[in-house]
């Protein structure tokens, strides 16, 4: 049996309101595990509270009621902060925010320089997290002078040169082009297939979400479905009925079967629905 | 178009001189200037001339950009030695015209004058345009280390330099942006007088500030996220060290400093 990454215990977490205004709840009473070396994909609307969980992961936020485990530590010691910093790297939306020094080997640096660890190995783990997403050419040219994908691609090694055992990612690709979308989702699927790292992708484009193995569809705060993303993406009523959309490929076969046909719904790669296709079509 | 603006003055490059310790560059600016402030004779600013030139020759940088850098201090710098040329007083007249008179002390002083505020500005210029601003940043923090002691930040501030130099491109390409989008719903920019084009530079600066402020809440999450927690135990990746160039850069600088003191105490 695997061990789990996250315990969340009956999570309560709401965001002070303004003055005079009653506070607003995202949270009451969660409940979710998540197993070391997988790679979820939380998925809903925006304002469905998936931002927030993921904050919630790594003690950027602290939840108001109930517990967040990560590693069997619980977030709400103030002592464990830097320890579980260190074990739950995030990356987020933009790029741009998150990049602190204008030389990219310096950028990728920072985490480990705040840690305290040793100059030569601040080096060895700086070039190795550039050549694990594929950008250790550009260790010495200015970030601003690079790609959207790129950008997040350092970004992604600034959190990998602190060694961590998760990584989470708050929409990485929402304002990238689709080459650079391309790009980051090649280099999370890697690290967790090569490496074993707990991914948990937060996002809301379902075609992105069909390369985990495990998908939370979430609606205000609450989970409506998880489980593999063909089980998820197989109830297209149920993503309907929540204003979601299925990937592209399950809403094609799930018209089809509206008109008659009976097709097994869980072919959600464009590869593997083609082939579902020309069976039934028998070409 | 804002985009194009060059950031610092650095000139990348790989002399003896771009790969000086950003510490021992600074330290001999510092030298150099007191030397200057020393000098008083004619022999002695002709061997810190020949010094700068040196420097210069070795740096690589073209002389035209160099003095380019002299530009916008020009006008102090002919106010000085005019001011300088009417009112010393001297015995030695050379022309004496009115109440206007040029004695041999003033016309020495005016060009001493000119000569010190020339020599010393592209002193400094030339550390700017050989060393990048990070490393500068950072040979400033660990040479103002010990004034942590009496609680100033040093730390702090140096990683407030840090950010501020990486977000001046990102917050000039947003400005560019914003320019464009009030542009496209009519806002003039070009014309009417001083006031009113001030008046419409306001649209430019709130979304500008607005947004600035909001990078500045997520660039402190991420910060954060990747374990910062100020200057306490924090290590460097490329540590400063003093190589071998650099002594030999002390040395010359010493000896430099050396020779003016000797020079002046002889009144040469």
């Amino acid at each position: 049996m695997s061990n789990t990454a996250f315990t969340i215990q009956n999570l309560r977490f709401s965001y002070p309101g303004a003055e005079d205004m009653p506070d607003t709840p995202v949270f009451d009473g969660l409940n979710l595990t998540i197993e070391e070396g997988s790679f979820v994909a939380v998925v809903g609307h925006n304002g469905c509270g998936k931002s927030t969980l993921a904050k919630l992961l790594n003690a950027v936020l602290l939840p108001c009621g109930g517990s967040v485990i990560a590693y069997g530590m619980d977030t709400k010691d103030e002592k464990l902060l830097l320890a579980i910093r260190k074990r739950v790297g995030m990356v987020f939306q933009n790029p741009d925010n998150q990049i602190v020094s204008n030389v990219v080997e310096e950028d990728v640096a920072f985490a480990p320089e705040n840690l305290g660890v040793e100059p030569a190995e601040i080096r060895k783990r700086v070039d190795d997290a550039l050549r694990r997403v594929g950008m250790y050419e550009y260790r010495n040219h200015a970030p601003h002078l690079l790609s959207g994908g790129q950008k997040q691609r350092i970004a992604i090694a600034g959190v990998l040169a602190m060694q961590p055992k998760c990584i989470v990612l708050d929409e990485p690709t929402a304002m990238l082009d689709p080459q650079g979308r391309k790009e980051v989702l090649e280099t999370i699927e890697r690290l967790c297939r090569e490496s074993g790292m707990t991914v948990v992708l937060i996002t809301h484009h379902m075609d992105e979400a069909i390369r985990a193995d495990r998908v939370i569809v979430m609606t205000s705060g609450k989970v409506i479905a998880d489980g593999k993303p063909g089980e998820v993406f197989s109830r297209v009523e149920l993503l309907r009925e929540n204003r979601l959309t299925a990937p592209d490929t399950a809403q094609l076969l799930y018209e089809l079967n509206r008109e008659g046909y009976s097709l097994a719904l869980d072919a959600l790669s464009p590869e593997a629905c083609a082939q579902t296709l020309a069976k039934a079509f028998k070409v | 178009m804002l985009k194009d603006i060059t950031l610092g003055q650095y000139f990348p490059g790989d002399t003896a001189l771009h790969r000086l310790d950003p510490r021992t560059k600074t330290i001999l600016v510092i030298v150099y200037i007191v030397a200057l402030f020393l000098a008083v004779s004619y022999v002695s600013y002709a061997v810190l001339l020949a010094a700068l030139a040196a420097a210069i020759a070795v740096s690589k940088v073209r002389p035209k950009v160099l003095l380019k850098s002299l530009k916008p201090i020009l006008i102090l710098m002919v106010l000085t030695a005019v001011l300088n040329l009417f009112y010393t007083r001297g015995t030695d007249v050379l022309v004496s015209f009115w109440i206007i008179t040029i004695t041999r002390e003033g016309l020495e002083n005016a060009v001493f004058m000119l000569l010190r505020i020339a020599m010393l500005i592209l002193g400094t210029f030339l550390l700017t345009y050989t060393t990048s601003p990070i490393s500068l940043t950072d040979g400033l923090e660990r040479l103002l280390r010990p004034l942590k002691k009496i609680r100033v930040p040093v730390h702090e501030l140096s990683m407030m330099m840090c950010i501020a130099l990486r977000f001046i491109p990102t917050l000039l390409e947003e400005t560019d942006k914003i320019i464009s989008a009030q542009k496209a719903r009519g806002a003039d920019f070009e014309t009417g007088n001083l006031i009113r084009r001030a008046k419409a530079l306001i649209p430019i600066l709130v979304p500008l500030f607005i947004s600035s402020f909001r990078r500045a809440d997520e660039l402190a999450t991420a910060m954060e996220c990747r374990c910062y927690h100020g200057g306490e135990g924090r290590t460097k990746m490329k540590e400063l060290r003093y190589a071998r160039a650099d002594a030999i850069a002390f040395a010359l600088g010493g000896a430099l400093l050396a020779v003016t003191i000797v020079l002046r105490t002889m009144g040469l």
